[in-house]
């Protein structure tokens, strides 16, 4: 199994973090993992994003133009990768803030209102929970479990106290996508 | 168990060179290599185990402190980027004439001139050929993954001392950003100031009585004698060249065509490989590990089996005039490079190889 993920958005959304908790939690389950982000002159408010390859085998490429699954937090994000997903792969967007939604009919498609219901849980930083939840109920490629022990490991001892309110920003997100287009 | 961390090429390095007992880091920010310092100065070496770790001025003070502690037989490391191992070339060219043991590790970024930040191989020339003046060489490592970021550094260390050269490890913005799965080796112990004054006879620990006094300069005013050090210095780099070229190939068994990359660029072509073996071209890969000493054999052995070769770099065109020396023109070698921070996919690498090799 290999699953090649481009997660793209603004700086602050999380994007790079999300990426680094996927990372881990594979490594917390013996694969192989590779995490590229874009990096330099990015703040919060621009642009963000990272490719992160979870495989059973040795990872050749870390940099890729193809991705079996794009996750996409921005409009930016959106015209940018919408056509870097592989036929028949998967796009995974959140709503808000899009006013030119995705186009193609080769790819399944699904949507997650994660920033309104952050601001419902009054927690706008568990968006990106709220996102990673949606997505991994659409590819389970990591246990729950070892979500747990990749939050662990990537947050620091400070911040473990939040590790439940993201679990269950995890399971909202589960509850909440919605299908837009399936091939 | 063996102890595996998921970290930044930057952060593996540093962690290596905590582990590899390394006495000083000195070193100056710079993009795309900051995380080196901001590692170290978080995990704070000197209560781990006495390293000392230190922001220096500049570059030009960094190296400079790398040539004082190296002279005392310590084991001194620093990193920069591109226009920051440019500033330090005079030092590195002094370490090298005084024949001392370092490690520098340079994160490319493109250039010429402050350039980009993003990731380049612009810096082959640089390395491999001597990018001080005078005649000497570097041993250079190619790191390609976050565990040889990590792995190099002891092997680095190692090959410096035996040599007394100094070693630089050739990374660039993706190795140094990206992270990977690392599998952490043991902590090694610093050397006492008794064990340096033991094993390394020509280091400056203070002069004893009884004892010669111990000298480390790169000056010399009598042409017979510097002749006489120069040709020293190129026994070393001949003894260097037999014995130390790493390089590692990949289905190069029934290979017809070849790609040859170092670092980022032969992880993108281990894909572009793949994706041409899954169309039935048969692609084999070579990657340099040593690019000083290069590994001119192996080539030549490959020349006289494959139809081509596609060199992959970073650059306009630095290591395919190794590539060309080693395979004698016997067969095509053809250049493709990204510059300025662009990075070619896998699928640009195939195309490029598709087109100006097995077509053309």
């Amino acid at each position: 199994m290999t699953e090649e993920i481009i997660i793209a958005g603004f700086g602050g959304q999380g994007v790079l973090s999300m990426g680094k908790i996927l990372a881990y939690s594979g490594l917390m389950q013996g694969q192989e993992v590779s995490w590229m982000p874009s990096y330099g002159p990015e703040m919060r408010g621009g642009t963000a994003n990272v490719t992160v390859i979870l495989s059973d085998e040795r990872i050749s490429s870390p940099v890729i133009s193809q991705f079996d699954t794009a996750i996409i937090l921005n409009q930016q994000s959106l015209d940018k990768f919408e056509n870097s997903v592989k036929p028949g792969g998967l796009l995974l967007y959140d709503p808000n803030g899009i006013s030119r939604h995705p186009q193609r009919k080769d790819i399944n498609i699904y949507k997650v209102e994660a920033t309104t219901e952050a601001a419902k849980m009054g927690a706008t930083k568990v968006f990106n929970m709220i996102v990673l939840g949606a997505y991994l109920k659409l590819k389970p490629i990591v246990k729950l479990e070892n979500i747990e022990k990749g939050l662990t490991e990537s947050l620091p001892a400070r911040h473990h106290k939040l590790i439940p309110l993201n679990l269950e920003a995890i399971k909202k997100g589960m509850e909440i996508v919605e299908i837009v287009h399936v091939v | 168990m063996k102890e595996l961390r998921l970290m930044k090429g930057n952060e593996a390095f540093a962690e290596a060179a905590i582990r590899a007992g390394a006495d000083a880091y000195f070193g100056y920010p710079i993009t795309p290599q900051s995380e080196v310092m901001e590692y170290l100065m978080a995990e704070k070496p000197y209560e781990r185990t006495g390293m000392i770790v230190l922001q220096s001025e500049s570059e030009l003070g960094a190296i400079n402190m790398v040539y004082g502690a190296a002279a005392c037989g310590k084991r001194a490391l620093t990193s920069s980027s591109s226009p920051g191992i440019s500033l330090m070339q005079e030092g590195i060219s002094y370490i090298a004439g005084s024949e001392l043991p370092c490690l520098i590790m340079n994160v490319v970024r493109g250039g010429p001139g402050l350039g980009t930040i993003q990731p380049s191989q612009s810096d082959y020339f640089q390395a491999t050929k001597g990018g001080g003046h005078g005649d000497y060489r570097l041993i250079v490592l190619a790191p390609s993954s976050v565990q040889e970021m990590f792995d190099f550094v002891s092997l680095g260390f190692e090959l410096a001392f035996k040599y007394r050269n100094p070693v630089m490890m050739l990374s660039d913005g993706v190795i140094g950003q990206m992270m990977e799965k690392v599998e952490l080796s043991e902590q090694q112990g610093r050397l006492t100031n008794q064990q340096i004054d033991e094993l390394y006879p020509w280091a400056t620990t203070g002069k004893k009585p009884g004892k010669e006094r111990r000298i480390i300069t790169s000056l010399e005013l009598d042409p017979g004698r510097q002749e006489k050090h120069n040709l020293k210095l190129q026994e070393k780099y001949r003894k260097i060249e037999t014995t130390e070229v790493r390089y590692e190939t990949l289905h190069c068994d029934d290979a017809e065509y070849l790609l040859v990359a170092f670092g980022s660029s032969a992880r993108i072509c281990q894909k572009a490989m793949d994706l041409g073996r899954s169309k039935g071209i048969k692609i084999g890969l070579m990657r340099p590990i040593t690019l000083y000493p290069f590994p001119y054999s192996i080539i030549e052995q490959l020349s006289k089996q494959v139809k081509g070769i596609l060199v992959v770099e970073l650059n306009a065109g630095q290591m395919i005039e190794d590539v060309r020396l080693g395979s004698h023109d016997r067969i095509k070698v053809e250049h493709y490079g990204r510059f300025g921070g662009m990075i070619p996919s896998p699928v640009d690498v195939l195309y490029a190889m598709e087109k100006q090799i097995i077509g053309g």
